[in-house]
């Protein structure tokens, strides 16, 4: 039974933990523990991927551990094998990864015996079948990655990342422990079958709250503006590979989380409730993109950029509700299978494109683009598995990041047909909020590709890069072949999730495999089709074709020469454009209203031989509306509530005698 | 016929839509008079059409009104106003240009949700031009709301009050008097505003309101 | 199979076309032009006149250009003409024109601007920077803006496919629509600015400060520089194809039509190419060019449009 196979792998990640505390010291250590997360991780992979696509009877597991009247439940159903899919794909293509990154590792002790906790505690997640089980493994994955996060704890920066990322995650975890008690009603039955048992409809205030509540945990795990701040600062922190789980596949365990919560157990939400999803996911979607474009450390760039893929999940998530409510079914499923889409494509890039930052960051010691350049002459297989993620995440054919995204636009085709008022205006605003995002997505990867991999190298250490081993870059080019099959053949996959979008909005999206020449057609021939294989066929040939008539029409000479530039050549690589120069206009034109983006000048007099220093100042209006006023008024009542430590004996007792007399009253008038 | 004539007033109303969005773009005095020219001209088209339709001959003067004095004399005469006053300088906004048009299209779609739910029951040529209407006098308002230079205001009232004949004509039977006075109203109104500016140039140098503002006795 | 030939042929057949039209609409464009300003101007076939030259020249490259730049011309002028192929031109429902819709289309054409702009960065010089932001500052307006043109048009047509959207704009069932004409504003606005016209750049310039275009090819030369051109047209090109066929989509032959159809398709559509060339060379001698920053309100302004476009369609059915 999967069940059992993918429990067995988990206990065997433990396993490797074990061997992690023992063997970190050791050179063997490494490749041992990274190598049985690899072997695991794809027994998992498999065994999933077959319950998926044989969509067999999904029996319970219960093992007697947990509560004592409860047990522990474990079940993968459709959706839950579909996530475990994605998250054994990251997981072992991490592992891989590591196999050669982690030779470089400086403090492996630190690393090699949270790493499998972490991959255990997001299979366990995904398995669990009862709020207890789920709770519990959805604070041990925040904990080992927290341990992950804390690694490099030496520097300043990496302890305060800990910190916030400690904050964010109890508060996530507080919100999701009230939203299952809610569900689970004060009968306290915990177990997800029960859940789904109970009385329907819920009353609506109570799934308003639940609703809410599931924003706000797993909202905050996956990134949802205002509740990221974390994500930018704690993925950087840790490891490449870690960074990489931590942004392609933790995000996703949570939306799976918010998928599980509201789409399964809570039943059929409330229009509105999709009016609230959209408009965050929107702001999302736009800011994300927007704090990317602002940034010149590469990690920070993906970590922000990360916040902008959830934003467009949760567009295809929003939309779902939306068609749902409104009975169309149909709609529901396409949007759906946009989000999920979606998902499976985001585990693959933003992991392939993180691992590339690792190469660099190994080879070179650096993660500030300013820095860097000129890599493609040094590293050119890494700069190329870096282009293919790069072409990827710009939703740009053929490759997979465009066919999620033609999905999400096809599903907005269809919502003119709702009715309520509120959604036909918000849901165009959230169409051209996206398409927005989506060309900002194009201008972040040129600048970060080109700053980072182009141009000539601005230091020392970007001259004297080497190309990474063999372990990383196998990872790398096993997602960029990833990412081109599943741009070419999207039809496996729309069908793959056909079960999956069965079991939460009661429809599924026409069997892709009969439609000819590989075609997708997502609701009907005429209004629109899309075949991916044909298209990079053609870009394919029409390429092929004039390489050949250049090679037979053109001259065949070349020389090579200094670079032309108009006439003024410059040996400097200083004059080339940074990373904050190419994104000055777009700053000037959006950051000037959400960052409140200034440019300062200041020129000395003539005569002075001090250099002109351009200052850049940008406000985070999330930090300033948001947090900074919450830290104030926590620190204001701590400020207060700090005499309370001082008292006299005499207060002490006042304060106890006081309280009883309360209570007291209390239980005379109410009883 | 008919699916013809909802057709091209449907279509003279948007323009005037997008004519007061073209206003909201401009940012220099000229072209923003040039583009009210062409914003009473399209609201000449538009009440032609409305005659010619509604069977209502007293609409065509009222677009030969709207011709001659909103689209011809009263161009000619801000242009005389501003060459004279020296002022032939950038329009000044309050916040930045492309905020100003984001607003705008909320302002638009306020009174498309606003007019459908409230006209259930009137015939859809009506309700559509309602509709813009009201879109036109709110774009208006917000040019007045946001601009510093005191002649773009006056455009800005002007562009609203167009957008109340847009209104006035797609419902049937508006007399002919009312429209006169309103129109000479108006006239005397722009003169007595046009020797006001030419008063404070004269005194303070200056037509800016925000400086203008300054001089007020009882600030403090 | 003769069927399965025919339509074949057919498509090859208006594969071919666009690309040898292409020059053709630049040169008459330009000829225009210079009549406008009162000069005699080069013949209109020159453009392939300079084709033919580059590609006989020898190659300059910059020491550091990388594998990139090499690449970067081909996949550029395959993505461009992949894309131009799939519009209908002179006849709707071609063999495979149902593989990519309007939107698959934008999206080549941003994928040409991809590495246009990754081309620019490649040899390190602040032109290429300068031009690859400023390209890429366009495109994040520009496109947003093409794409709620296109959710407009799939609105008002129910369909995002290029042939159905055409097939509905010819029928009866259409009529004089606000979002259209909003529609249509919108698209001009963003014709200009991807094809790197005045207002928004000047195709002609020899100054960086009113670069965008030219500052990220500055470093090709001889046979890319040939292909890079040629793309170039191809995309001009396209958006005219594209204005004929969504707004003026009359005398498009039928799929299955007769060789007569076609004949009269393809003669529309050379006319309907050459009035598109002469009111874009008109256009541009009467405007001046807009200072850079001016440009994002521009489109911000096409943006406006589309989506105002858009929201009137999801509020009421007869807009």
């Amino acid at each position: 039974m999967p069940v059992i196979i993918v429990l067995y792998c988990v206990a065997t990640f433990f396993v490797a933990s074990v061997l992690g505390i023992t063997t970190a010291h050791m050179r063997a250590g490494t490749p041992l523990v990274y190598g049985i997360c690899l072997a695991s991780s794809a027994v998992a992979l498999v065994s999933a991927l077959m319950q998926l696509l044989t969509g067999g009877a999904a029996p319970e597991l219960v093992l007697p551990l947990g509560l004592p009247w409860l047990g522990s439940h474990f079940r993968i159903d459709t959706l839950a094998a579909f996530f475990l899919v994605v998250v054994n794909l990251g997981g072992g293509a991490a592992s891989l990864f590591a196999l050669g990154y982690g030779q470089h590792e400086t403090a492996p002790q630190r690393v090699l015996p949270f790493y499998p906790a972490f991959l255990a505690g997001m299979n366990l997640v995904v398995l669990a079948d009862d709020a207890f089980t789920f709770l519990l493994c959805w604070e041990f994955m925040s904990l080992s990655s927290w341990a992950l996060v804390m690694a490099h704890h030496r520097e300043a920066e990496n302890r305060r990342a800990g910190y916030i990322y400690l904050l964010m995650a109890s508060f996530g975890t507080l919100a999701l422990v009230l939203a299952f008690g809610l569900l689970a009603g004060p009968d306290g039955g915990y177990g997800f079958a029960m859940i789904r048992a109970a009385a329907h409809p819920v009353p609506t205030m109570v799934a308003a709250l639940v609703l809410a509540l599931a924003l706000l945990g797993a909202g905050s795990k996956a990134g949802l503006v205002p509740l990221h701040v974390w994500l930018p600062l704690a993925h950087p922190a840790a490891p490449s590979h870690v960074s990489a789980l931590m942004s392609g596949v933790m995000t996703k365990v949570a939306v799976y989380g918010f998928i599980r919560i509201v789409f399964d157990l809570l039943g059929a939400p409330s229009w509105w409730s999709s009016m609230v999803v959209l408009a965050l996911a929107g702001i999302t979607t736009v800011m994300g993109v927007l704090y990317a474009l602002m940034q010149h450390d590469l990690k920070v760039l993906l970590a922000y950029h990360t916040v902008e893929n959830i934003g467009i999940v949760f567009i295809g998530l929003g939309l779902a509700l939306a068609f749902q409510t409104n009975g169309m079914e149909f709609a529901a499923a396409l949007a759906m299978t946009a989000a999920l889409f979606h998902v499976f494509n985001h585990s693959l890039f933003k992991s392939l494109l993180f691992f590339g930052a690792g190469a660099v960051l190994n080879s070179t010691g650096e993660r500030d683009m300013e820095k860097l350049g000129g890599l493609i002459h040094r590293m050119p297989l890494v700069s190329f598995a870096f282009l293919v993620g790069c072409v990827a995440i710009s939703a740009l054919p053929p490759l997979n990041g465009f066919v999620s995204e033609w999905l999400t636009f096809q599903a907005i085709l269809l919502s003119p047909a709702l009715p309520q008022w509120g959604l036909k205006i918000l849901i165009p605003v959230v169409g051209a909020l996206l398409a927005l995002s989506a060309a900002l997505a194009g201008a972040c990867f040129v600048k970060a590709f080109g700053v980072t991999f182009l141009g000539r190298p601005r230091s020392k250490h970007a001259e004297k890069a080497t190309e990474t081993d063999p372990f990383s870059l196998a990872a790398m080019f096993l997602l960029a072949a990833l990412c081109l099959l599943a741009g070419i053949l999207p039809g496996f996959v729309i069908d793959a999730l056909a079960p999956v979008t069965q079991g939460l909005v009661a429809g599924h999206m026409p069997a892709q495999a009969a439609v000819p020449w590989l075609a997708i057609v997502p609701v009907s021939e005429s209004r629109s089709s899309y075949d991916g294989m044909l298209v990079f066929a053609f870009i394919a040939l029409s390429a092929l074709l004039s390489v050949y008539a250049i090679h037979r029409l053109a001259s065949h000479r070349l020389r090579r020469v200094p670079a032309w530039d108009c006439g003024f050549p410059d040996s400097s690589p200083f004059t080339q454009y940074t990373a904050s120069s190419f994104a000055q206009p777009i700053r000037r034109v959006f950051g000037s209203v959400v960052f409140h983006a200034r440019e300062r000048v200041e020129m000395p007099p003539p005569g002075d031989s001090r250099p002109a220093v351009l200052q850049v100042e940008l406000r985070d209006p999330v930090w300033d509306f948001l947090y900074a006023p919450i830290a104030l008024a926590v620190g204001f009542a701590a400020e207060r509530l700090n005499h309370l430590q001082f008292l006299t004996i005499r207060s002490y007792l006042s304060l106890v005698f006081v309280l009883l007399i309360l209570l007291l009253l209390v239980a005379a008038i109410w009883l | 016929m008919g699916h013809l004539a909802f057709d091209v007033a449907h279509l003279l109303a948007g323009s005037l839509v997008l004519t007061s969005f073209m206003l909201l773009y401009q940012d220099r005095l000229t072209a923003l008079i040039n583009v009210y020219a062409g914003h009473a001209l399209v609201l000449t088209l538009s009440v032609a059409w409305q005659a010619y339709i509604q069977d209502a001959p007293h609409l065509y003067v009222t677009a030969g009104i709207a011709l001659g004095f909103k689209a011809i004399i009263i161009p000619i005469a801000l242009r005389r106003i501003v060459q004279q006053l020296g002022i032939h300088r950038e329009v000044e906004t309050v916040v930045g240009i492309g905020l100003t048009m984001l607003a705008g299209l909320a302002l638009v779609a306020l009174s498309m949700v606003v007019m459908l739910r409230v006209t259930g029951n009137a015939t859809p040529i009506a309700r559509e031009d309602l509709a813009f209407a009201l879109a036109v006098v709110l774009l208006g308002l917000l040019m007045m709301v946001t601009r510093r230079n005191a002649v773009s205001q006056i455009i800005g009232f002007m562009s609203l009050e167009n957008g109340l004949v847009l209104a006035a004509t797609g419902a049937r039977g508006m007399p002919l008097v009312v429209e006169i006075s309103v129109a000479f109203s108006i006239l005397i109104a722009f003169i007595v505003l046009g020797i006001f500016l030419f008063r404070i140039r004269e005194r303070f140098d200056t037509v800016d309101v925000g400086a203008m503002d300054q001089f007020r006795g009882d600030r403090r | 199979m003769a069927l399965i030939i025919r339509d074949l042929a057919v498509q090859l057949a208006q594969m071919l076309l666009v690309l040898l039209v292409a020059p053709a609409l630049t040169g008459l464009t330009r000829k225009i032009k210079a009549r406008l300003l009162r000069r005699r101007g080069p013949p209109v076939f020159q453009p392939y006149r300079d084709l033919l030259r580059l590609l006989r020249k020898e190659a300059v490259l910059a020491e550091n250009a990388s594998w990139l730049f090499r690449a970067a011309p081909y996949l550029i002028f395959a993505a461009s003409w992949v894309a131009a192929s799939l519009v209908p031109t002179f006849a709707t429902g071609l063999m495979f024109s149902w593989s990519a819709d309007l939107i698959a289309v934008i999206a080549l054409l941003a994928s040409a601007r991809f590495f246009l702009a990754l081309a620019g960065m490649d040899v390190g010089t602040s032109f290429g920077g300068i031009g690859s932001s400023r390209e890429v500052m366009i495109a994040s307006l520009a496109e947003p803006a093409m794409i709620t043109i296109v959710f407009t048009l799939a609105l008002i047509a129910g369909s995002t496919q290029l042939s159905t959207i055409a097939g509905f704009m010819d029928s009866p069932e259409v009529g004089l629509r606000v979002s259209l004409g909003l529609a249509l504003i919108a698209f001009i606005i963003v014709a200009i600015a991807e094809n790197a016209r005045i207002p928004v750049d000047n195709p002609a310039t020899h100054l960086e400060l009113t670069m965008v275009h030219e500052a990220m090819v500055l470093e090709y030369s001889a046979r890319y520089l040939a292909l890079i051109e040629l793309a170039a047209m191809l995309k001009l090109l396209l958006y005219v194809s594209l204005i004929a066929c969504l707004f003026l989509p009359w005398s498009l032959a039928p799929p299955d039509g007769t060789s007569a159809a076609y004949l009269a398709g393809a003669l529309a559509y050379l006319a309907k190419l050459a009035g598109g060339g002469i009111l874009l060379a008109v256009f541009e001698t009467a405007i001046a060019k807009m200072r850079v920053f001016r440009v994002p309100q521009f489109l911000g302004a096409a943006l406006m449009l589309g989506l105002l476009g858009m929201l009137l369609r999801f509020v009421s059915g007869s807009f």
